[in-house]
């Protein structure tokens, strides 16, 4: 990347302070927005959970945290996904591996915590107790730190990606290819998990978590603050996300979408331009698993299905891609639908998510904030 | 030896008490201890008399009474005399004679060596085929009697293994060499497990067997090895043909359109499915011609799977061309109102979709080499599918275009080809080779909602590796990806050889990215 990016001397203006890049990323509606979110987040929330009692209208049930919460986080996975396919041009069919990956790597720690107070009052966790085995395995080793487990919920998505994307993007398989590889990718690696012997609860996965950081994990107060970790986590992610795709690299990455050939042409090498965001993108998802796990309260390998992966896909699809605030409308749409209609017509769920996948694609390329821009504009036309 | 055969006969014809069983015998039958009731059973097994077989199986099933010195034989409601067969009153004090599992074996061996004396060939075949497990010594004399009196080759082999097993134990070193000699023969798992206590030494003093029966597990292990690596090829080639069914479809649609169509594997559900619809018609209202339920699914089958795939082209498909990942979503979503149709139309659960009368059995080519005739024709139906698209593909017209359109698209536009026309064609033919694959499915495989989720990343990892519209490499990479799979498969378990397949396939691609065989002549994307 540095041999290709000193190629031009960089413009006398282009050297701002970070801090101000960052603060140019959003515009000042943006940042609006996002300040009212994180106020709703952080203080309404709380207090209407907290504060109001059940009866009142205004209270703000435990389920509907929860259900927002895990929302949260599939809207973080939408949007590294958005990253990758939105501004990169590259459709990962296997991002649920990276989630599930951080899930579990937090859900280990999770497991630790548990101590003694697991169904055999052992050390080590229910699953291995069952399967007989006196101590923990070697990738155990640490778990119980939540510093480790922290690190290990970025590094292991990130080496996983790393690996995976440097053969894949050194032979340049791209489009449909890569694709399915990446399917294929999640679907070994769920296989893997479901075995016993893999060390990670087979079937099962973690479950019964008891605390985290020692304090109780299904206390009020955990949830709200894992809420507003969430919702934190979400507004950098867009920050971030913001800042980097109108950064230079950010630019390449999106001319790289348009015309590979030609930018490679001209001189750019687009492998560690691709690699550099496949593996933020992972990392990303690795810690919205990480932020999902404690709050659902269970990660089993049918995280990793691939019909998971491509249900994160269609957020993106939905809400409109190479759009930022568009991963997390299609993730709230999608999921809200989603818990509504497997309570009310379970049968119909997936003849809905069938055309919904359909209709998007065939009517609603730019999906629901193209089609925001399209009222919009129209309105100003006709007004002119 | 005739003579004996004529006394059996004789016996037979007459069905009297004209040779009426040793009453000490049949007494020996209600004693007390098991050893002296197998030695019993084993004599009077050696008689070769119906009427020992009738006191036998009245043993088994345990309706034999002692009362006092008298043994009875009683049926629920009358009791006769177990040696006269005269009706009697049977005392209240009756006792019913205790049979567990050894004897069971014993009188179940017994009455099945008594049986090897029947007249009809089918009966002594059967009976021989029940005696090839836990023939105790006692057995040995009137095994060698039926050994050396039975004509039919079928039998007579079944007959020396029978008696080898029985006399594996003799006291004679000479007899014993003679039965490894005889076992060496037939390579079956249960031999091996006979052979093993002789190889040792505290077991077997004589040297000359001991070295005969480790010689004899040697050429048997072999024998099994064999047996075990054919069996993984034949798993291997069965798992590619069908690879190769889903895949033939995949790879013209692929080649012509540049699509994956993630429907592909529910094209595989429909004409398994048409499959299990034609097969309740038959049983509704041609029942006499059930058998021939599944050649006339093949059609059927073709033409639905054809339907639903030119009616996905039409509707969905074609408006998405040249954007090839959104094709990947739009058909993801067809495949899950597929799914969603069969489970509404069909139900949740499995079907039941059974072989023909002609379809089931198999050849026995080793003992562990069972070739199942479901799996066989399924073979050959693959190659004969395969030969009907590559005349398709290579003599005919639309054919011809087909693979103009897979070359270059553009340049076949302007020379006349009607690419749309033939977009759709292809689509059409590629779903109703995944319908033919569904009915081949069928037979060997479960058929539900869900089964084509499993096959999409298969096939397309035989188009990837095989190289995109080209039959030969279609066909070399699913063979290639079934039996490497399967080998794996019993080497290392099949979740390792998922993974170590999808490994390969990564570092192939390295290689070659093309795939085995690349199409000639100049690419360049975009």
């Amino acid at each position: 990347m540095s041999a290709t990016s000193s190629v031009l001397p960089l413009p006398a203006t282009g050297r701002v302070p970070l801090t101000l890049r960052v603060f140019a990323a959003l515009n000042r509606k943006a940042w609006i927005a996002l300040g009212v979110f994180l106020a709703l987040a952080l203080i309404v929330v709380p207090v209407l959970n907290l504060a109001v009692p059940p009866d009142s209208i205004f209270h703000v049930s435990a389920y509907a945290i929860t259900l927002i919460g895990k929302i949260m986080c599939y809207a973080l996975v939408a949007v590294a996904m958005d990253l990758i396919w939105g501004y990169g041009g590259i459709l990962s069919l296997g991002h649920g591996l990276f989630f599930a990956l951080g899930g579990y790597a937090f859900g280990m720690y999770l497991m630790r915590q548990i101590g003694r107070d697991g169904s055999y009052q052992s050390d080590l966790p229910d699953f291995m107790v069952f399967l007989d085995w006196k101590e923990l395995p070697w990738f155990w080793l640490g778990s119980d730190s939540f510093g480790w487990a922290a690190f290990l919920v970025m590094a292991v998505p990130a080496v996983v990606a790393f690996v995976f994307g440097y053969f894949a993007f050194r032979s340049r398989i791209k489009g449909v290819y890569f694709s399915i590889i990446t399917q294929a990718l999640t679907y070994a690696a769920m296989l893997l998990f479901f075995r016993n012997e893999t060390g990670f609860g087979g079937n099962n996965g973690f479950t019964d978590f008891k605390r985290v950081l020692d304090v109780p994990i299904t206390a009020p107060e955990t949830r709200l603050v894992l809420f507003a970790l969430t919702a934190i986590a979400l507004a950098a992610t867009l920050v971030f996300s913001a800042w980097l795709v109108k950064s230079k690299f950010g630019r390449v990455l999106t001319a790289i979408r348009d015309a590979e050939s030609r930018v490679m042409f001209i001189g750019y090498n687009p492998l560690w331009y691709k690699l550099t965001i496949w593996v933020i993108s992972a990392v990303l998802c690795g810690i919205a698993g990480a932020l999902y796990v404690p709050q659902v309260g269970i990660i089993n390998p049918s995280e990793m299905s691939p019909a998971n992966s491509i249900e994160i896909a269609i957020w993106v699809a939905v809400g409109g891609r190479g759009t930022l605030i568009g991963p997390v409308i299609g993730a709230f749409a999608v999921n809200l639908a989603k818990s509504w209609f497997t309570v009310s017509f379970p049968e119909y769920w997936l003849f809905f998510l069938g055309l919904l996948f359909i209709v998007v694609t065939l009517l609603l390329p730019q999906g629901l904030v193209g089609l925001w821009k399209k009222i919009i504009s129209k309105k100003q036309g006709a007004q002119a | 030896m005739k003579k004996t055969l004529l006394t059996f006969l004789l016996c037979a014809g007459t069905l009297s008490a004209l040779a009426a069983p040793d009453p000490a015998l049949v007494r020996q039958l209600a004693a007390d201890d098991n050893t002296d009731k197998i030695e019993a059973i084993q004599k009077l097994a050696l008689t070769a008399d119906p009427e020992a077989a009738r006191i036998l199986q009245a043993m088994a099933d345990e309706s034999l009474f002692l009362a006092g010195e008298q043994v009875f034989l009683f049926d629920g409601e009358l009791a006769r005399d177990a040696i006269s067969g005269a009706e009697t009153e049977m005392p209240e004090d009756a006792e019913s004679v205790t049979v567990n599992n050894r004897l069971r074996g014993e009188l179940a061996n017994a009455l099945a060596a008594l049986r090897l004396f029947d007249s009809d060939r089918e009966v002594r075949l059967k009976a021989a085929g029940e005696l090839q497990t836990n023939v105790s010594s006692g057995m040995a004399e009137i095994l060698a009697r039926a050994r050396d009196q039975e004509q039919d080759s079928a039998i007579k082999p079944l007959l020396v293994l029978a008696h080898a097993q029985a006399t594996l134990g003799d006291t004679d070193p000479a007899v014993r060499l003679a039965a490894v000699k005889a076992l060496a023969a037939a390579a079956s798992p249960a031999v091996r497990g006979l052979l093993l206590p002789l190889t040792d030494p505290t077991i077997e003093a004589d040297a000359t067997v001991r070295d005969a029966a480790v010689q004899a597990m040697k050429s048997i292990e072999r024998t099994l090895a064999w047996g075990d690596t054919l069996a993984g090829i034949f798993s291997g080639l069965s798992l590619g043909s069908i690879l190769l069914l889903a895949a033939l479809g995949l790879a013209i649609t692929y080649g012509v359109m540049g699509i994956i169509n993630m429907a592909h594997g529910e094209l595989l559900m429909v004409g398994a499915y048409t499959a299990y619809v034609m097969q309740s018609l038959f049983r509704s209202y041609l029942p006499d011609w059930i058998d021939w339920y599944l050649p006339a699914a093949i059609p059927v089958a073709f033409f639905t799977a054809a339907a639903v795939g030119v009616l996905m082209e039409r509707t969905v498909i074609r408006w998405l061309y040249g954007r090839t990942l959104e094709t990947l979503l739009a058909t993801w979503g067809l495949s899950l109102v597929l799914i969603q149709s069969a489970r509404v139309i069909f139900g949740a659960q499995n079907v039941e979709v059974s072989n023909p009368s002609w379809m089931s059995g198999g050849v026995e080519l080793l003992p562990n080499l069972i070739l199942p005739w479901n799996r066989v024709i399924i073979i050959g139906f693959a190659l004969f599918v395969l030969f009907l698209v590559w005349v398709l593909m290579n003599k005919t017209r639309l054919g011809m275009f087909v693979r103009a359109v897979t070359q270059n698209r553009p340049m076949a536009g302007c020379v006349g080809v009607p690419t749309s026309r033939i977009d759709t064609m292809a689509f059409a033919l590629g779903a109703g080779i995944a319908g033919l694959g569904g009915v081949a499915l069928s037979q060997i495989s479960n058929v539900g909602p869900d089964m084509g989720q499993g096959y999409i990343v298969d096939s397309f990892m035989v188009v990837v590796v095989g190289g995109v519209g080209q039959l030969a490499g279609a066909v070399w990479a699913a063979l290639g990806l079934g039996i490497f799979s399967k080998l794996l498969e019993g080497w290392a378990g099949a979740v390792i050889a998922k993974i170590a397949i999808l490994v390969a396939i990564i570092i192939f691609i390295q290689k070659r990215p093309q795939g085995i065989f690349a199409l000639k002549g100049r690419f360049a994307d975009q």
